[in-house]
């Protein structure tokens, strides 16, 4: 049986946790593998929510099935597809079924998914589903009703360490902090010097962060997330080191898994986080590479 | 304050005046003209392109303010040539389209929208470029926001804060919309009042105004005072 999320976070080990992505239909088959390959490895599992407004397996069964399978999952909620009413019932049951940490989101927009005619619901924003579930764990929902038996979970945020403006980012972090949130991943980072930066601005919170890391696969993919994906900026460095790889099968992989694992080490080695949180993004197989890389193996 | 509208794709007007073929067409002098989607020019484009598809047009106007009571008078002033008609087409926003349904209701006329009603907007210092101001939430934030509406400028309608999206003041869904709660940071740091934006703003009230709106003026009252 794993251990909670939050007895881990709060034990100083260096934490890491995976990600889980439901598949877009009724086959489990690949998700299962993930699951029991990873299960063992990481504290815990990310389970995403219709992840970039695409609609998929739901992210409250896939935590159910980590469980079961004798995983520690972290459910993702986002405020985009349900109101307060519905993100309330979903914690009730979250909670009746042992999962312990919920990571409370905004939710990408619509517009960037594969349904694009759908209602965008935002009846919350990610501060106030935060703050809804402290509310919960006192025996109260939104309503101002008393609950017959309360919810209690570890709560987790996101925030952009690369973001530009950052004031702005920064004030949105602070909020969920009072708020109520635990424990902070990050978006992928990949330029450690500014990484210390926001770690010691943030050292001065009773929270923990993990650092996002995203498994690197070629130059082009740093290139194509410096260009498109907010708050992602890959150095000249990291981009030239995976471009000069030779040609051949696996090698860019390789240089990814290395890159992914000489940061986790520098970022475990200096103490510079509390821990990570690795995105493989379809590349779930090669997470214990990843760890190997890194000396954690 | 302007009703933004845009025609309707031509298939769908000739799928709504698919039993009708004798058709009299009204505009609107005010906002659809403004947004050039029911003044005269577009009236009579719709006439040719409704003669064109084998439509019978008995006769048009373009009503000074189609959403106003004077409507009435107006449908009776010509309810000669529009009795001749099937069926009326409103180039006029939804609140127009609504006003001449129920004026032409004695006249046991249907009247169909050529419009759809977009948004409540401004032309700002674009001309002919409307962007949309207001979504009477009911619960006005502008004093607490440096007087932009996250509700109607932000594309999720965050209270607090940007989402994890923005780039470069842009937002997610497009890099030409401009990010609201950058603009938002920005003012109110120059107002030297970001002290606003750390406050935390509870979920909204969306029942705030019951749908269908309804307001009733306590005219008495205040006559008494």
């Amino acid at each position: 049986m794993a251990s909670s999320l939050r007895e881990v976070l709060n034990s100083g080990k260096f934490v890491v946790t995976g990600e889980i992505g439901p598949p877009k239909g009724t086959n489990l088959e690949n998700m299962l593998h993930h699951i029991d390959l990873l299960k063992d490895k990481v504290d815990g599992l990310n389970v995403t929510d219709n992840q970039s407004s695409v609609m998929r397996y739901p992210s409250i069964a896939t935590t159910i099935i980590i469980k079961e399978r004798g995983g520690e999952p972290v459910l993702q909620m986002t405020c985009r597809d349900r109101n307060r009413m519905a993100l309330e019932s979903e914690l009730l049951f979250a909670y009746t079924r042992g999962i312990s940490t919920v990571l409370a989101l905004t939710g990408d927009s619509i517009r960037v998914g594969d349904h694009k005619e759908a209602k965008g619901v935002f009846d919350l924003d990610s501060v106030q589903l935060i703050k809804m579930i402290r509310l919960m764990e006192s025996g109260k929902d939104l309503g101002g009703n008393e609950l017959d038996g309360a919810i209690e979970f570890c709560v987790g945020a996101t925030v952009t360490p690369e973001a530009n403006p950052i004031e702005p980012q920064l004030m949105k972090f602070e909020k969920k902090i009072e708020a109520g949130a635990e424990f902070f991943q990050t978006q992928a980072v990949y330029d450690l010097d500014k990484f210390r930066k926001f770690t010691e601005y943030a050292r001065q919170f009773d929270v923990k962060i993990l650092a996002g890391i995203v498994l690197l696969v070629s130059a082009g993919m740093a290139r194509y997330m410096n260009a498109n994906v907010p708050g992602i900026s890959v150095p000249k460095e990291l981009i030239d080191e995976m471009a000069g790889v030779p040609k051949g099968k696996g090698n860019a992989l390789k240089k990814g898994i290395e890159i992914a694992g000489r940061m986790i080490r520098e970022l475990k080695d200096d103490a510079v986080c509390d821990g990570v949180h690795i995105m493989a993004i379809g590349k779930e197989e090669v997470v214990p590479d990843i760890l190997a890389a890194a000396g954690m193996a | 304050m302007k009703t933004i509208t845009e025609q309707k794709p031509i298939e769908e007007i000739q799928d709504l005046l698919e039993q009708d073929r004798k058709v009299y067409i009204i505009g609107c002098g005010t906002c659809a003209t403004m947004c050039h989607t029911g003044g005269v020019a577009e009236v009579l484009e719709m006439k040719k392109q409704l003669e064109e598809a084998g439509k019978e047009v008995v006769g048009w106007m373009v009503i000074p303010t189609a959403c106003d009571d004077l409507t009435g008078d107006a449908l009776r002033e010509n309810a000669e040539v529009i009795e001749e008609a099937d069926a009326i087409l409103v180039m006029a926003c939804a609140f127009g389209s609504q006003t001449v349904a129920s004026f032409a209701e004695p006249l046991s006329k249907p009247a169909y929208p050529a419009l759809n009603t977009l948004f409540i907007g401004k032309e700002g210092a674009e001309f002919a470029v409307f962007s949309e101001v207001c979504q009477q939430c009911g619960e006005c934030l502008l004093g607490y926001t440096g007087g932009i509406c996250p509700v109607t400028m932000c594309s999720k309608g965050l209270l607090n804060g940007p989402c994890g999206g923005t780039n470069d003041g842009k937002c997610e869904e497009d890099p030409e919309k401009d990010c609201a709660w950058t603009l938002i940071y920005n003012r109110l740091e120059k107002l030297g009042r970001l002290d606003l934006m750390r406050r935390y703003y509870a979920p909204r009230n969306h029942q705030k105004v019951q749908r269908p709106g309804r307001f009733v003026v306590q005219i008495e009252e205040r006559s008494q005072e």
